[in-house]
């Protein structure tokens, strides 16, 4: 089995995320790493391959995104994955989740993956949906928010919270799926790990190789624009305490709460 | 003609509220722009020509029918597609939740068109229709116009009010669909198990909500001395991070896959403010967090925040409520 891991570069947790007001998208600049959601999908896959029910051949990480984004790819690598694709081009700058999931599954369709593996959500676009954009161009059965993933013959026994409780669902192969924090610990790479990462081969390949439409990418082929951005209404900014000392703290809640007459 | 199309989520033979609020928005605004809304259900026998009329209520014009597989999303595109291709629908709209989420992104494939999600409000530009779509941890409003034939639009839950505009019968057009092989890949083994106790958190005038942060099930302890010492109508609510790891029974979950509630009290314990939970409780009368990260999302939409450790915090406010209510 062969099975592709999408990974993402996102700006890091502590980096203050804005809008560039010239550009109108995203500012993605300051300091990056892998999506954290992203671990969970490679360690789902290694947890695969080391299960043993299946014989995993490769695991291949996926990125697409500027040059920086080799970065995530060399995470990806340290946390298990045997070699990484990184599909680079300046026509993809500023596509859409349609265009960004269109050019992602051509990337994926030279592999042919029996199983495409993704982290539930990104970390900074606050997007879950990729997976199923994903899914439909490669013409595969998608499952997102996955908490439970089980080998069952040439099929994939999977759980997920959807609306109305817990459903398990099976899949057959091949098959794309997104997988929600809870249903792993990642691994903390190893030093040897980390310094061998950067010598396990990495491809970069652009919009041409993989066959993608230009018409279909970037800005001009992305079918949403977000031209306007404007403010939501103003919240009253609440009270803060800073615990410090835990009776007074409780003090203050407790004649807050009565203030309000909630006790 | 603008028509808009509503996949309409119905379980145990009744429909979704949040789909309900879809159809209202899409009969709303497709009025505004000179077209009708239509509605598409896929599932078994409990889809009767009588439940399926009662869309009308909400002001739908014809609705939908396919004999499909219930709670998996690409039969449910495999569909749209079929009707959009055949109809000409410029909109889609779907109302929260998750397979919303996942049809709209899927049909956005399919059909090459634009697709936003998370949106809290559509209006009319000219003859079009916008989406809005809060961003950046909910900071700024991001305006999505759309071009092409398609325009998707996929709600945040509890954005679009369930409103009766309407008073006669929805036409019911059945369609025979033919599923794509991707489709029939999947199958579904069980719906909708209800993992852990059946607990009532909707009814409740205080709820303390417990996340990660509360450490370990066990922790939970602490939550539930705390909704015992408010006494009478309180209880303990969980993110969907904990119910996931079993700490916690699903019927007590608030958020996109959960509850939606509004207490008079909601105090969060451990609980970092993901946009996915804070769609539950967003409308509760007051809200307070305990949190050890000053930069936690939830503090930007509290009344009161106390940025500490809870393992202190929560004892100790436990013994201050229950000498107050003995005194
Ligand atoms: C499609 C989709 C649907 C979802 N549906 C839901 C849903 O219905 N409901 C829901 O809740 N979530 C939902 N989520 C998940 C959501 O995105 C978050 O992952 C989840 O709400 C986080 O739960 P949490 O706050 O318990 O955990 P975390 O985000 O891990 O936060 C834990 C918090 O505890 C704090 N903490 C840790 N230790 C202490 C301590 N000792 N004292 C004080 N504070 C401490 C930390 O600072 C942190 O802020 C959904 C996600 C997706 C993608």
């Amino acid at each position: 089995m062969k099975i592709c891991v999408l990974v993402k570069e996102v700006p890091d947790a502590a980096v203050e995320k804005r809008i560039n007001a010239s550009t109108g998208r995203m500012d993605r600049s300051g300091e990056k790493n892998l999506n954290p959601y992203d671990t969970h999908a490679i360690e789902a896959a290694m947890q695969l391959r080391e299960g043993g029910l299946v014989q995993v051949d490769e695991i291949v990480a996926v990125t697409m995104g500027p040059e920086s984004a080799v970065r995530a790819l060399h995470k990806a690598v340290s946390l298990g994955a045997d070699r990484s694709v990184h599909l680079s081009d300046e026509t993809l700058a500023g596509s859409d989740v349609a265009a960004t999931g269109y050019a992602l599954a051509k990337a994926l369709e030279r592999e042919s993956p029996d199983l495409v593996l993704l982290g539930q959500q990104s970390d900074d676009g606050e997007c879950y949906t990729i997976g199923a954009v994903v899914a439909d161009h490669l013409r595969m059965p998608s499952l997102t928010q996955v908490v439970k993933l089980d080998v069952d013959g040439d099929a994939l026994r999977l759980e997920r919270q959807a609306e109305y409780g817990y459903d398990t669902v099976r899949v057959r192969l091949p098959a794309v799926i997104s997988v929600g924090d809870a249903i792993n610990e990642p691994r903390y790479p190893s030093l040897k790990a980390i310094m061998g990462a950067k010598k396990k081969p990495l491809e970069t390949v652009d919009a041409g190789a993989v066959g993608i439409d230009p018409a279909l990418v970037g800005a001009d082929g992305s079918r949403v624009q977000c031209g306007e951005f404007k403010d939501p209404p103003a919240k009253a900014a609440g009270q803060i305490i800073e615990d410090e000392n835990t009776d007074e703290t409780v003090e203050k809640i407790v004649a807050w709460l009565e203030e309000r007459k909630l006790i | 003609m603008s028509d808009v199309l509503v996949y309409v989520l119905h379980y145990e033979g009744a429909f979704n509220k949040n789909s309900l609020g879809a159809v209202s928005e899409g009969v709303a605004r497709a009025a505004e722009v000179g077209g009708a809304c239509d509605a598409v259900v896929v599932g078994g026998t409990d889809l009767s020509d009588e439940l399926c009329r009662t869309l009308g209520r909400y002001g739908a014009r014809r609705v939908f029918r396919a004999e499909g597989p219930e709670g998996l999303a690409q039969p449910v595109v495999d569909v749209m597609d079929r009707v959009i291709a055949e109809h000409g629908h410029r909109y889609a709209i779907f109302g929260g939740g998750l397979l919303g989420f996942e049809i709209g992104a899927g049909l956005a494939a399919r059909r090459q068109a634009g697709v936003t999600m998370e949106v809290t409000a559509v209006r009319a530009d000219g003859d079009e229709l916008v989406a809005e779509r809060p961003i950046l941890g909910d900071s700024k409003i991001s305006v999505s116009h759309y071009r092409g034939g398609l325009g998707i639009i996929i709600g945040r839950i509890n954005a679009f009010e369930v409103r009766e505009s309407g008073s006669a019968d929805a036409e019911v057009v059945d369609v025979a669909v033919e599923y794509s092989p991707w489709s029939r890949q999947a199958e579904m083994v069980s719906r909708g198990e209800q993992r852990g106790a059946d607990v009532d958190i909707e009814g409740a005038d205080v709820l303390v909500a417990g996340g990660r942060g509360l450490g370990k099930a066990e922790g939970f302890e602490l939550a539930e001395a705390l909704a015992a010492a408010f006494g009478g109508n309180s209880a303990v609510a969980a993110t969907r991070a904990v119910v996931d790891a079993g700490w916690y029974p699903y019927a007590a979950q608030i958020g996109q896959t959960g509850k939606t509630v509004s207490p008079k009290l909601y105090l969060a314990a451990g609980i970092s403010g993901a946009i996915q939970h804070k769609v539950g409780m967003q409308s509760s009368e007051n809200i307070v967090a305990i949190n050890k990260d000053a930069n936690a999302p939830i503090f930007e939409f509290s009344d009161l925040g106390i940025v500490g450790d809870l393992n202190k915090i929560l004892p100790k406010l436990t013994e201050a409520i229950r000498a107050r209510k003995a005194g």
